[in-house]
């Protein structure tokens, strides 16, 4: 197990290290450069903001450096700096020596903030949205699933099958329009945009407060995010404990006697969730890259806007920083879920 | 299920035969009992109407300009918001209304079906040809090849899909932007911009959809090669080439149409969010996705000029939905789980 898990976690790196290397190839393809503005700079003033950022460096030279900026761990007796190429995702002081590790680099387009910045202060707001969104698929799918599996081919079914693929028709761009007009704008029950929480955030991720003043900005986006997914989730529930429900034993539970409520809650539900689990981890990290869309139409200040922006900028760090982290969030999401499988089904082994 | 399907026997001294019913012959009787499907086929096959009669149905072109009636509306979507009743300029002549710079909604809307059909047909096109061939390669030379080959498909799962399209898309734009006259990617920006931008769209929707059929086929191809009728073949002499394309591909090409046509939705979807975003086709063409987004920045005062073209990529989202879940359930009746 623990074999298992070591091999998963250096084959995620190799998978990191390629999609960081075609992620840097492709943006340096795009013609421009950062400092390319429509009034144009200067040709010294243009090398030297170059020269500071080391864009004159060879292409190959520029990506090594930012991976060992950001791979390598250092110990230096420097103290941590404001400047915008000092600042280390991790610093942690041992003794007279600090330990630093993880540096994504400057922010091109912003004289004093850095990727890690946006890290902090944008990652947990679309972080929170997405948590949001897949508690209310999870929320709404599941019992949707359940109710049309146990009620098969009769009403509920229709009911429940029609509300899923309602969800996975209507996208998100439309969605949410129509709901922030609605909720927003014609009823005024809801602010149509903002978020209700503002940085420092517990644990680095979850907001201070969770009262109506956070609820009330959080419950649109989330809902329209998580719908489509909670769709999936719903026909998913209902086919897996439509199979269940038709396995040996079950018809074993019953013709023991149990109580149809012991046969659904104890044998079927505990078997028919297990595939419900594998599509939980990628519908997660899905729904947190997913989320900029949401930003957008609701003016959340999250890690989605960052990322269209800094592609129209040539904003490399900013680019190679969000793609990178919802990367992680990827293979991580589907570990986690390997790993977590093999406790539910215990037929399953690693080798 | 089959037995209502087949002729009855009329004469007791005609010889009992049953018609032979092939594949694609019963899959379209189930298909036809299935409502939910029939309606998706006729509101498509309505659609595929409008895109190809466009300029007739359309009153007008989807570039006219008017400025005079920016915004303009008609009667009736006054009577359904009222709250625009103090600055609406009223104007009957557009059934939809007017956008910013007095275009004509209806217009647009009919001219808009055209790309996102585009998309819809040609997508699963490209991500077909591109993972049928790359995944029964896999599948057939098994061995290291395929190792590698598995691999690259599973690095190219780890890239956010949606982010990886638009640093594509960023990609293409730019670089096909002003390119030498003469050069490859003149030519190909020229093909671009006749289609109005739609052809970058295409082949950024079908570099980043063709690996699930890529690793769908290899699976099939693996599973079909050991069979009997392929070790026949294979004693027999027959070329390695013909054994794939004559023998393995006609029997495993049902399921792999059937995903396809089940990722229709998520095409349609990927063009509209990439116009959405600034990224998709160019302006003037028109798109469901730009018009949304053009529309919902002016949500409060006109909301008819998001909820239009909402509601068409909505019906049209719907009607492939319900067409794939029916092909679904008519070619692979084992794929339903546990449907009856």
């Amino acid at each position: 197990m623990v074999a298992y898990i070591i091999r998963r976690l250096l084959y995620m790196l190799a998978v990191l290290f390629v999609v960081s290397g075609i992620t840097f190839a492709l943006m340096h393809a795009v013609p421009g450069g950062p400092f390319d503005k429509e009034k144009k700079l200067p040709a010294e003033i243009q090398a030297n903001k170059e020269k500071y950022y080391h864009l004159d460096d060879p292409l190959y030279v520029q990506y090594f450096s930012y991976l060992s900026q950001v791979i390598v761990p250092r110990i230096t007796s420097e103290a941590p700096t404001l400047r915008t190429d000092d600042d280390y995702l991790v610093t942690v002081p041992i003794g007279i020596y600090w330990f630093k590790w993880m540096n994504f680099g400057p922010s091109y387009s912003s004289r004093s903030r850095t990727v890690n910045d946006i890290f902090r202060d944008q990652l947990p707001v679309s972080f929170q949205l997405g948590i949001l969104a897949l508690l209310i698929a999870i929320i709404i799918g599941m019992p949707l699933g359940i109710m049309s599996a146990l009620n098969h081919n009769k009403w509920p079914d229709f009911m429940g099958m029609s509300v899923a693929i309602f969800g996975v028709s209507v996208p998100t761009i439309v969605l949410a329009p129509l709901l922030v007009w609605f909720f927003g704008v014609t009823l005024k029950w809801l602010p149509p945009t903002g978020w209700g929480a503002k940085p420092p955030f517990v644990l680095g991720l979850f907001p201070r407060s969770l009262g109506w003043d956070y609820f009330k900005y959080a419950i649109l986006p989330a809902f329209v995010l998580g719908f489509g997914s909670a769709a999936i989730i719903a026909r998913l529930t209902r086919a897996s404990l439509l199979q269940v429900i038709r396995e040996d034993y079950i018809r074993t539970a019953r013709a023991k006697g149990l109580t149809e409520q012991m046969v659904i809650n104890h044998h079927a539900l505990k078997n028919g969730l297990i595939p419900i689990v594998t599509v939980i981890g990628p519908l997660f990290a899905g729904l947190v890259t997913g989320t900029f869309i949401i930003e957008l139409v609701f003016g959340i200040p999250g890690l989605g806007k960052y990322f269209v922006t800094s592609i129209s900028n040539r904003d490399y760090p900013v680019i190679m920083g969000t793609i990178l982290l919802y990367a992680v969030f990827l293979v991580a999401a589907n570990l986690v879920v390997d790993i977590v499988y093999g406790f539910l089904d215990p037929r399953i082994r690693y080798e | 299920m089959t037995a209502k399907t087949q002729p009855q026997v009329k004469a007791a001294d005609q010889p009992i035969t049953v018609k032979s019913q092939n594949l694609w012959k019963e899959a379209l009787g189930r298909l036809r009992r299935n409502r939910a499907a029939v309606a998706g086929g006729i509101i498509i096959i309505l659609l595929v109407l409008t895109a190809i009669f466009a300029e007739q149905i359309a009153p007008y072109s989807y570039d006219e300009q008017s400025l005079a009636n920016a915004n303009a509306v008609p009667e009736w979507i006054v009577k359904v918001f009222p709250s625009m009743k103090p600055y609406a300029v009223i104007n009957n002549a557009y059934p939809l209304g007017a956008d910013a710079l007095g275009r004509d909604l209806f217009s647009r809307i009919v001219y808009g079906t055209r790309v996102s059909l585009a998309v819809a047909f040609i997508g699963p096109i490209i991500a077909l040809f591109i993972g049928v061939i790359y995944g029964s390669v896999s599948g057939f030379f098994s061995g290291g090849l395929d190792n590698i080959m598995m691999r690259i498909v599973d690095v190219l799962y780890a890239f956010p899909g949606l982010l990886f399209i638009i640093l594509l898309m960023a990609f293409f734009r730019t670089t096909i932007a002003h390119p030498p006259e003469g050069s490859f990617s003149y030519y190909i920006g020229q093909l671009d911009a006749k289609f109005g931008g739609l052809l970058f769209i295409m082949i950024g929707i079908g570099l980043t959809s063709w690996e699930t059929q890529a690793r769908l086929t290899r699976g099939q191809v693996l599973s079909t090669r050991e069979q009997e009728y392929i070790v026949a073949a294979r004693t027999i002499g027959v070329k390695d080439r013909h054994i794939m394309f004559r023998h393995i591909l006609p029997n495993i090409i049902g399921p792999l149409i059937v995903v396809e046509t089940l990722a229709i939705p998520a095409y349609i979807y990927t063009e509209a969010f990439l116009s959405f975003i600034g990224l998709g086709v160019n302006p003037p063409t028109p798109s469901w996705g730009s018009m949304i987004a053009t529309g919902s920045r002016a949500l409060r005062s006109y909301p008819n000029q998001a909820l239009f073209p909402a509601l068409a990529l909505a019906i049209t989202m719907f009607a492939f939905n319900f067409l794939g879940d029916g092909l679904r359930d008519a070619l692979e009746p084992r794929l339903r789980g546990a449907q009856e």
